[in-house]
């Protein structure tokens, strides 16, 4: 009987409807749950945009995978000789990928070497110096820097770096093309990226570590070394490391300006190739499918796909290694 | 050598003469002082005229509503509030009678002679032991084992070391609330202030941590001038030995309108809005 009752009154409810919720907020119906349509719609569209993202980054290690098994998988090369060959001459069956490698880390030394001083500098700059002015000045200049496109920054190391290096240090010991010049270059272009990136993590620090450090008579210069850009570290870790990575991925400067042949060196002022430089020339030519010089771009593809994914797993466990917990 | 023995003994019989004497004593040279003290933001005037002595090796306890401007005026005793832009002052403060906003003075220096804890717990993300031997190492080299006998001293003072003394090594930040406050108290210590400046330095923190803390000052008070902001009543009764009380004008500027000894605010307040605050009837 009671049960009778209460269906009743359910019943009831729900033909009055909002009614009833809105004039007894206090009743279990305004708890009660609601479809909400546009919520899933959006749910699924999200979803269906991460979806992609992974689904392009599989496809790619997949094919990457695929040609560079085809690769390996020939009798004219193992990989041991792979990793340890120092010359690179598809024509001739020498598949040594060292001089490409030692290249590409080379360009890419030499481009921190210019990125993180500049950049970690003007970010301390903007942060902790900078008028609010001056700021609103200077980051949009660095975010254009960061928009140019990277041919242009390729004909400038090639039109104008280089000939400074060869009218500083002479035309002999700087070949027309070379590897300082494309790292310079390089690392010019990398300054925005490592700059922006550390700056966020500089601002992200509390104001009351500032406090404390002047309240302890700490200079502008002691605050910012000694407490700021400790307590920022592992985002200025992490800006540093997606450098390097945009550094080793980085072609066009590299294709333009740093030399069109494999070379194996450890002499930044003579010309070289990198992975990705010489993979960008190859496929420019014409290449038949299925040929084992077209697998091999593939072999330095999964290699460059190695080294970057390496750095990131690098750089996430510096984000959370050195997280420290503000309350 | 008998100078020194005559002036000993007479403190010691002013000592005996009783509090008043010794309070007069006192009054004659304050170890810091503000007179006519404005202080501005800009254009808006957030203190005005507030003459305070600070006396050394006592507790100046400053209470008053929100917003009435306490903190902006123990942050203008050591020029804190330099660090807002466009915040500038009118009047004086003196420290051992000189004035700390003359041009020729280094405000580096000056926040090194007055230190300050904040509201908020803010060690920083360091070691323990870093936290309290950035003081000295601002000041330059310091040998090993003499910064360990600071970094000890001090941790002793702010009555932290038995706590920490097997974990120096790890970082300030993993200590609770109240032993974070006092690892910065040590750090203000360390660094050999001789006022130290409070702003509401329990307002974060448990009745036993708040305990600690109060304990602590009466220890600190024997060598320091301590300044202390606090909302808590309580608080000012117990800790302090002088308490300004201050009021927002219909202007909004804070003005400071009782300065007295602390027990004469709490029992006998001379000007009625003290009265009333005191006594949990507003604010
Ligand atoms: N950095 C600042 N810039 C501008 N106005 C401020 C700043 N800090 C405080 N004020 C203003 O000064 C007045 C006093 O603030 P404050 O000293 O923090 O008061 P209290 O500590 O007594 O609560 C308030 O009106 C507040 O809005
Ligand atoms: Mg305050």
């Amino acid at each position: 009987m009671t049960k009778g009752v209460e269906m009743r009154e359910q019943n009831i409810t729900m033909t009055i409807g909002r009614g009833v919720v809105v004039a007894r907020p206090d009743s279990r119906d305004a708890l009660r749950k609601r479809p909400r349509v546009g919520e899933r719609v959006i749910q699924s569209l999200l979803f269906a945009c991460g979806f992609i993202s992974i689904f392009t980054t599989l496809g790619i290690v997949f094919v990457l995978g695929e040609e560079s098994f085809l690769f390996f998988g020939s009798e004219e090369v193992s990989i041991i000789e792979f990793v340890t060959g120092t010359v690179w001459q598809p024509a001739v069956g020498e598949f040594g990928i060292l001089p490409l490698l030692l290249s590409t880390l080379i360009t890419s030394i030499v481009a921190m070497l210019v990125a993180i001083p500049v950049g970690l500098s003007a970010a301390i700059f903007l942060s902790e110096y900078a008028s609010p002015k001056a700021r609103s000045i200077l980051k949009p200049v660095l975010e254009l820097l960061a928009g140019v496109p990277t041919v242009v920054y390729g004909y400038f190391a090639l039109t104008f770096m280089t000939p400074l290096l060869r009218s500083v240090f002479g035309q002999d010991t700087i070949e027309v093309y070379n590897m300082a010049s494309a790292g310079l270059v390089m690392g010019i272009m990398i300054v925005p990226l490592v700059a922006s990136m550390s700056e966020d993590a500089l601002t992200a620090v509390p104001r009351s570590m500032r406090e404390a450090a002047f309240g302890l008579g700490a200079t502008k210069l002691e605050t910012s070394v000694s407490v700021v850009v400790p307590a920022a570290v592992s985002g200025i870790m992490a800006a540093v490391i997606v450098g390097i990575s945009r550094a080793i991925g980085e072609t066009m400067i590299v294709a333009l300006a740093a030399g069109a042949g494999p070379n194996f060196t450890f002499n930044p002022f003579k010309a070289a190739e990198t992975m990705t430089g010489h993979i960008a020339r190859i496929s420019g030519g014409d290449l038949s499918y299925n040929s084992i010089d077209y697998n091999s771009i593939f072999a330095i593809g999964i290699t460059l796909f190695l080294m970057t994914l390496g750095l990131n797993i690098i750089s996430r466990y510096f984000v959370n290694r050195f997280r420290e917990v503000y309350q | 050598m008998t100078q020194r023995a005559t002036l000993v003994s007479a403190m010691n019989a002013m000592t005996n003469i009783g509090t008043d004497t010794q309070t007069i004593v006192a009054a004659d040279a304050p170890k810091m002082k503000t007179e006519s003290l404005s202080i501005y933001y800009s254009a808006f005037r957030a203190v005005a005229d507030v003459t305070l002595p600070v006396r050394d090796r006592q507790i100046t306890a400053i209470i008053g509503p929100s917003g009435c401007g306490k903190s902006t005026l123990l942050r203008a005793l050591n020029r804190m509030n330099d660090l807002v832009a466009g915040s500038h002052i009118q009047g004086k403060v003196t420290l051992d009678g000189e004035d700390i906003y003359a041009p020729n003075m280094d405000v580096v220096d000056i926040r090194r002679r007055i230190g300050m804890v904040f509201q908020r717990p803010n060690p920083f993300p360091k070691t323990i032991y870093d936290n309290v031997a950035f003081g000295p190492r601002l000041y330059g080299r310091i040998p090993k084992t003499e910064l360990d006998e600071i970094v000890e001293s001090s941790l002793r003072r702010a009555a932290l070391w038995d706590e920490v003394k097997d974990k120096l090594k790890q970082s300030g930040l993993a200590l609770s609330g109240g032993q974070q406050q006092r690892l910065c108290i040590a750090r203000a210590v360390a660094a050999e202030p001789e006022v130290i400046l409070m702003d509401e330095p329990c307002s974060a923190l448990d009745p036993v941590a708040t305990l600690k803390i109060e304990e602590l000052m009466q220890e600190l008070k024997k060598d320091y001038a301590i300044v202390i902001v606090t909302h808590n009543m309580q608080q000012a009764a117990r800790v302090s030995d002088y308490t300004a009380m201050m009021m927002m004008r219909s202007d909004r500027a804070g003005e400071m309108i009782e300065l007295d000894q602390t027990q004469k605010i709490f029992t006998r307040p001379g000007d009625k809005r003290t009265e009333d605050y005191v006594s949990g009837r507003f604010g």
